[in-house]
């Protein structure tokens, strides 16, 4: 059976991490699992971890007034969970939904939080990780915002 | 070539018309006299609607087969519109085909990654026909098809046909969805560095919104695929499809002429302005 230390060590947010670095997070991490239809985290609630999936797809999801919650992104192996922890006031802006059984390991971001504040090498390791996620869920939403595949009327 | 002046279109009669999604329809064409003419996946033909006017469409379906021509026509503008209300048995002006086509024998031993978004999926379709069909000229072959929603999944039944088959990895993505659909949400290009393929021997195919294009090209050259093994199906306002008229006009490329699919290498630089 593998250490949480090895899993976390292996997952993608985390790989090529310093290993002294790698035990220090670990110390913040534990296993967690969803079955289907369990959230991971609801909007509006306090982001006090994050996830690092190890298995099964995740919808993140926004209620619609009067309408069925709207996914925008799915999540899988290898991802990230949350991003609102690292920001004041580290509220959840979405839902995250487990789709199918869902293993992950589940860091306490106050734990993590203090460990970067601690140390500002880590801290800048975990931002540098962070970073192109959020570039990449930014493009993400410019194209959804475009809504490139609609309908315009075009001239003939 | 389907009469001797090219600029003539010949009529030829639909003989199945097929409604794909809500504004989208695929029609069976009778080839016509000169039915033998190859065509090759990539290209397209310019249909004329007696009266109303003439559009350039991509083939969509297999050009191994000449019994009919297959296009899928989206219902924007005048043309399109009265294009895809054809009947079977009434008369559409044929002329093609034109243009260059997918790079199918470039990439003979090579891995394929092709990316469609939303109707994107047609121009690209005779392609995946013809790898099937050859399937063992090519290395590992993987399909990205991205659109809005599951309901706008366009040939849903033959992709999901394809991801059963062992020799073709098929990624559908959509960019929003309800709690029903259990696929995966999210754009396209973003599938892309999770595939984990060898970049130097992979040949990309991309159809679909520019827009798309754009983050695809950028996707791909993140992860390490040359300029020149990328290629594009551009569209653009073509209208004589010979590159005379100068509608298609990209720089000094003419769309109808030397593409619709071009190599990123040779518009890299025109692919981001801004046009009017």
């Amino acid at each position: 059976m593998k250490n949480i230390a090895r899993i976390v060590c292996e997952h993608p947010f985390f790989k090529d991490l310093d290993s002294d670095f790698c035990n220090l997070v670990s110390g913040c991490a534990r296993n967690v699992r969803f079955n289907p239809g369990e959230y991971l985290f609801r909007e509006g609630t306090d982001a006090d971890h994050l996830y690092l999936i190890r298995y099964g797809q995740v919808a993140l999801e926004i209620a619609v007034p009067g309408k069925p919650s709207v996914c925008f992104q799915t999540l899988h192996e290898g991802d990230l969970a949350g991003v609102s922890w690292v920001l004041p006031p580290y509220h959840w802006a979405y839902d995250a939904r487990a789709i199918t059984l869902t293993r992950a390991i589940a860091m306490d971001a106050h734990c993590l939080r203090k460990k970067c504040d601690d140390d500002p090498a880590l801290g800048y390791e975990v931002l540098k990780r962070l970073l192109p996620i959020l570039t990449s869920r930014l493009h993400a939403t410019q194209m959804q915002v475009l809504d490139v595949y609609g309908t315009p009327e075009q001239p003939e | 070539m389907i009469s001797d002046d090219l600029m003539v279109p010949e009529p030829v009669r639909v003989l199945r018309r097929q409604q794909e999604l809500e504004t989208i329809w695929t029609l069976e064409l009778e080839p016509g006299p000169a039915g033998n003419r190859p065509c090759l996946p990539g290209q397209f033909n310019m249909l004329y609607v007696f009266g109303v006017g003439e559009v350039p469409i991509s083939l969509s379906g297999d050009t191994g087969q000449t019994e009919t021509l297959v296009h899928t026509v989206r219902a924007v503008g005048p043309v399109s519109r009265k294009l895809a209300a054809l009947k079977p048995r009434d008369t559409v002006g044929l002329r093609g085909p034109f243009g260059v086509g997918w790079p199918i024998t470039e990439g003979e031993g090579a891995d394929l990654l092709i990316v469609a978004g939303g109707l994107g999926l047609a121009p690209l379709r005779p392609a995946i026909y013809h790898v099937l069909r050859h399937r063992e000229r090519y290395g590992r072959v993987i399909l990205l098809y991205g659109t809005r929603s599951p309901g706008d999944i366009l040939y849903s039944a033959q992709l999901e046909a394809w991801s059963k088959r062992p020799d073709i990895e098929v990624y559908i993505t959509v960019d929003h969805a309800d709690s029903d659909w259990q696929g995966m949400v999210g754009v396209v290009p973003a599938l892309v560095p999770t595939l984990g393929f060898d970049p130097e021997d992979t040949l990309a195919m991309v159809c679909g919104p520019e827009i798309m294009m754009r983050f695809t090209v950028n996707a791909l050259r993140g992860a390490g695929v040359e300029d020149g093994a990328i290629y594009l199906s551009m569209e653009r306002n073509m209208k004589c499809a010979l590159g005379h008229c100068g509608h298609c006009q990209f720089g000094a490329t003419f769309v109808c002429k030397d593409g619709p699919v071009l190599s990123f290498d040779r518009v890299r630089g025109l692919l981001n302005l801004k046009e009017f």
